[in-house]
Order: structure tokens, then sequence, then C-alpha cells
């Protein structure tokens, strides 16, 4: 007779259907990876041969490599100014009672739920009002309403779960606030700040709509592809350019992910 | 050292402390001793300059204090949590506060040994404060405030998170460690016990207010009212009336007139008062003895390890008296179970007279 496993026994039906969700999740973009490796130019099965050339290729085009240093620069800049913006945003929230707070805050978070083709249309509009000419400075701008309530929530629980008897300690111990907040808070927050730096990173570095519609004469790397995928033959390029972003932006989310968790209280676990 | 004047603090509808008025001397072990929301934390919290008064004056060493934010404050506080910095190994949490004081770094690493060796954990600089247990946090967050030579140490509940064992252990370290350094300390504590051992003087706080401050012998043998009686160890309470018909007495229901051997506070004769008495200065017999004594019958034996608990139902009387008795019985006292007739004889300086409720 079968043993009585617990409360708490591994439940399988709900592990089979999380493999299967998963399958379908991903297996449109494990045919990007696949083609990139086939030597013929046209994405159809069966596969004809196994080659390298067209991640080669990628370093030849001149237009590319322009296009990623821009999408490298705009990212950069986007990741600190927003990350810079949304500590002391998050750190108004976790701890200060305002009249106010909670529509103020779903109101930051608004961009999230936006579909980007709106902001997009929305920034450009504004833009060209006051006169700005498009350039990767609109597009940075663009990114960082997108990256704003992104890089708020990476830090909001940080902040919340933050035990200020830390700052207490500090300040008993002699050190005024601003002093406090350098030897304490930001040290101790850390891991969450460098999670939102990956994560804004990976979002601006990855986005499309804002680019498109705010970006001048420069482009960036999403842009980049766009504008290719005019011509067939470079195709299997695109897919192997695809295949690194995919696995540049799985890197930047993981390690975002592993760093949100470093230093937050430990979750229960269940498991024994 | 501090000098607490008619001190109030509001959080919004809520007082949480009432107009408390304290003189904690230089040098002195002081505790405030109080169930939880008694707002002992709340006034330990307004000597560290965590919270601001609403009303009154903290004078610390003389210099009026109740508007200076914590850095500026000459006190440093244990945390009940530790607040053990944890990106930092145990050796820059100790020299934490050094840094602004702009002590020269090899100073610093010999005072930080110093410290060290104060709390019995020698070559523990350079581990990481996380890897440190519960008892081991707790000394180090007591170096790195005593580090500072701190005019007063402010204790939040240090002791609490420790297991008994430990915790007895770290009760009687710190009152050497106090007596050692002339530091004054002020511990708040919920446990009686700990504020029994440690003290030279405790305050017990209800409810916002301070009801009484004494040395711990005083709070047990003097208690002022019914609350701090029944708060600090167990207390036998009787309804009696005063009487001053002849040498001082009280007059209980049921049990006929009790003698005060001259404490009596001079009450006015008629007058509602509450009689208490210990349950250790209760003695029981097994059989009736010579002088006057209260029958009642045994109801239940509570064994406490060194001593043991008994509670004796009396007629006409609700509630049952407890008697405590330690070391060893007779046969027959150890024999008496559930049902017995018991006698109980007491002296009369052993009654306590207190205001009626």
């Amino acid at each position: 007779m079968a043993r009585y496993a617990g409360f708490h026994r591994p439940n399988r039906p709900l592990a089979v259907y999380a493999a299967v969700f998963s399958i379908i999740l991903y297996l449109p973009i494990l045919f990007i990876p696949i083609f990139s490796f086939n030597s013929g130019v046209y994405v159809k099965f069966p596969l004809e041969g196994f080659t390298f050339n067209w991640y080669w290729d990628l370093f030849q085009r001149e237009p590319l490599l322009q296009a990623l240093w821009n999408s490298v620069r705009v990212a950069c800049f986007v990741s600190v100014l927003s990350t810079l913006i949304a500590i002391p945003a998050a750190l108004a929230i976790a701890r200060y009672r305002m009249p106010g707070k909670t529509p103020a805050v779903s109101f930051i978070m608004l961009p999230l739920v936006l579909p980007g083709l709106i902001m997009g249309v929305a920034l450009l509009t504004l833009l060209n009002r006051m006169g700005v000419t498009l350039s990767l400075v609109t597009v940075t701008i663009g990114h960082m309403v997108i990256c704003l309530p992104y890089a708020i929530s990476v830090l909001l629980p940080r902040f919340i779960g933050f035990n200020r008897s830390l700052e207490e300690a500090s300040a008993d111990l002699g050190e005024p606030p601003l002093r406090t907040f350098w030897r304490v808070t930001l040290p101790c927050n850390m891991p969450g700040i460098l999670a939102c730096l990956l994560m804004t990173f990976t979002i601006s570095f990855d986005e499309f709509f804002m680019a498109f519609f705010l970006s001048g004469a420069q482009s960036t790397l999403p842009m980049y592809i766009w504008g290719q995928l005019r011509f067939p033959q470079d195709f299997p390029s695109l897919l192997a350019l695809s295949t690194l972003i995919i696995l540049f932006s799985f890197v930047l989310i993981f390690a975002s992910l592993r760093l949100a968790k470093i230093g937050q209280p430990a979750q229960q676990e269940t498991g024994r | 050292m501090i000098s607490i004047r008619n001190v109030s603090k509001t959080f919004g509808r809520v007082q949480a402390v009432r107009d408390v008025s304290l003189d904690i001397r230089a040098g002195e072990f002081f505790s405030l001793l109080g169930a939880s929301g008694s707002g002992k934390t709340t006034l330990l919290r307004m000597l560290a300059g965590f919270e601001g008064v609403t009303s009154g004056t903290i004078l610390i060493d003389g210099q009026e204090m109740q508007d200076s934010p914590p850095h500026l404050r000459p006190v440093n506080m244990v945390f009940q949590n530790y607040a053990i910095f944890p990106h930092l190994n145990v050796r820059d949490n100790i020299a934490y506060g050094l840094r602004r004081l702009s002590v020269p770094s090899a100073k610093q690493a010999e005072m930080v040994d110093e410290m060290l060796e104060m709390i019995a954990l020698p070559g523990y600089g350079d581990r990481r404060a996380t890897q440190l247990s519960g008892g081991q946090m707790q000394r180090v967050a007591l170096a790195r405030a005593l580090i500072l030579k701190p005019k007063v140490l402010l204790l939040d509940e240090p002791l609490g998170a420790l297991d008994k064992q430990l915790r007895e252990q770290m009760q009687l370290e710190l009152r050497a460690l106090q007596k050692k350094l002339g530091i004054t300390f002020v511990l708040v504590t919920h446990d009686q016990e700990e504020a029994l051992t440690l003290s030279d003087r405790i305050a017990v706080m209800s409810q916002g207010a301070v009801l009484q401050v004494d040395t711990p012998a005083g709070l047990y043998e003097r208690p002022r009212n019914k609350a701090i009686a029944s708060f600090i160890g167990n207390m036998n309470f009787f309804d009696a009336t005063v009487s001053r018909m002849g040498p001082p007495a009280v007059d209980i229901p049921g049990f006929g007139r009790m003698m005060l051997n001259g404490h009596d506070n001079g009450r006015p004769d008629g007058s509602a008062a509450l009689v208490a008495i210990r349950p250790e200065k209760l003695t029981l017999h097994a059989a009736p003895p010579a002088m006057a004594a209260l029958k009642g019958v045994l109801q239940t034996r509570q064994y406490l390890g060194g001593r043991e608990m008994l509670h004796v139902g009396i007629a006409g009387r609700a509630a049952p008296i407890a008697v405590a008795l330690q070391g060893d019985q007779d046969e027959a006292t150890a024999s008496l179970s559930q049902g017995h007739p018991v006698w109980l004889t007491w002296k009369d300086d052993a009654l306590l007279v207190l205001d009626a409720e």
C-alpha cells in the first residue's frame, strides 16, 4: 500500500503542466538558434549544413556595429539614470506616509501596462511640439519613461524589507544622515541596485517602439534588425544576431534576478 | 546623569508615554520594566534620539538633549535585533563609530582588539558578521557601542532573543561589565527576573506612566500598588478594612483581625484597603498548629523544581491562596494530597497594606 507522502508531497500533474507550459513558451524561440547555424539561406526543413558563417558575417557589417554601439550607449545612460532617479523615489515610497501615495505609486507604474506604441506616439508628438530634434537623446528619454517603473518595482521590495535599525545603529554610532546613507543604506542594498541596473539595461537594449518613433539618423540594434528584415539574404545573419541578443538578455536577467534575492530574508522552505 | 522631566509622547491619538519624570544616576544600572505597550521602549528611543518628545525635557549629563539628533548624543545603544551591519566583518562593525572620530588606524586596530578581548571573542575580527551566532552578535553589538566610551549605554531587550541558558550567562556578564566600566546602563526589559537580577534600580512602567521607581528589593518588599505587587513575583490579595481602634490592624471579612506592625501608612479608621502577602511568607501546617491559623483545603500542588507551589482553598473566598514551599518538607507535608485540610500561619510583618482599588 502506498504510503502517505505528506502534505507537501511533490505535485506531479502540476510539474507536467509547468513543463508543457515552458515548452510552448520557448519552442518558437528555439528555432532562432537552430536556423542561425543552418548553411541554407531559407528558413525551412530539412536543415542543410552546419555553419558559423552567419556569425562571422555579423562582424563585417559596419552599420550593425554602429547600431550595437548606439544601443549600448543608450542602455548605459538609461540604466544609470533611471536607477539614480528610482533610488530616492523607491526610498520615499517605502518609508514615508504621504497623502495620495497609493494613486501616485499607481501613476508611476502606469507605463508598465500602457502599449509601447501609444507611449511612443505620445512622446513623439510632445517632442515635436517642443521642437526637439530626434536623436539618441530622445530615445534615451523614451527608454527612461519605460524603465523607471521597472526600476522602482525592483528596488521597492528591497527598501521595504530593509532593516531600518541598521540606519538607527549608524546614527547612534555618530554618523549623520548622509554618511549613514553612504556607509549603510547604499552598500546593504547594493545587490538590489545592481539588479536594477541590469534589468533596466536589458529593457533599454531590447526596446523597439520608443526607438522606432524617437530615433533620428542613428538607429539602435532592434531598429537595425527591423530595417534588415526586407532583405531575405540577410535573414540568417539576423537569426545569428538574435541568438546572441537572446543569450545576452537571458544572462543579464538571470543575474539580475539572482542579485535581487541576495540578502533578502530567506524564503521559507517547504520542500524538506 | 540622565534627567527626564515631564516627558510625554503621542503617536497620533495614542499616548505612548505620559508625563514621565525620572532621574538616573551616574554609574547606575537602571531598568525600565513593563509589559509590551507600556511605553518603556518609546522612552528609551527618546533617550537615544530616534523619537522626539511631544513635551518635556531630557537632560543628559546636564545638557538639554530632547531636540538633538541621535548622532549628536553622548549615548550608544544595543538593539533588540542586534542591528549588526551585514556587509561588514566583525572588526569593521566594532570600529564603525571610530571613523568619524578620526582615530589613527593603528590605534583603531588596537582598540578593536581590546574590545574583542573584552567580549571574549579574540581572533573573530575577520569573521563575516553573518557567520555569528545570536550570542556572538550580541557581544559584537555591545563592543561596537562601548568602544566609543559613551556616558550612557542604552539596551533595548538585548537578551530577549537568546535561549534561557545563554541569557542567564549574558546577564552575569552584563552586570560584571557594567560594574567594571562604571558606565550608566539603561536597560529595557519585560522580564521581571532579568530586571531584578541586573538592576540597581528599576522603574516599573504601565500604560505610558512610571508606577514606581525603587531598588529590586524595594519593589519586591514594598510594592506601591496592586499592579506592581502582582507584576513582580506572586502575591495573594485580600480586601480589608483598616482599624485604628487600639494598635493598627486590618479586618479581613471571614478571616478576622490581623495586626499590622507599624506599616499601615496612617490610613484612616474604617477605610478600605488591600492586604497582600507573598506565597513564600506563608507557613503551611498539615495539623492544627498551636497558634491562631487559617484553615483551608489543599486544591493543587505544582512542582517547580527547587520549590513547590500549593493552592489552598478557603471557605468564603473565590480565589485560592498560593503557598510556596522551599527546600525539604517534613513527611506530613510531603504526603499531603488534594482535598486534605491544611492550616496557614504567617508573621504579622509579612502583611502588606496597599490602597484599595
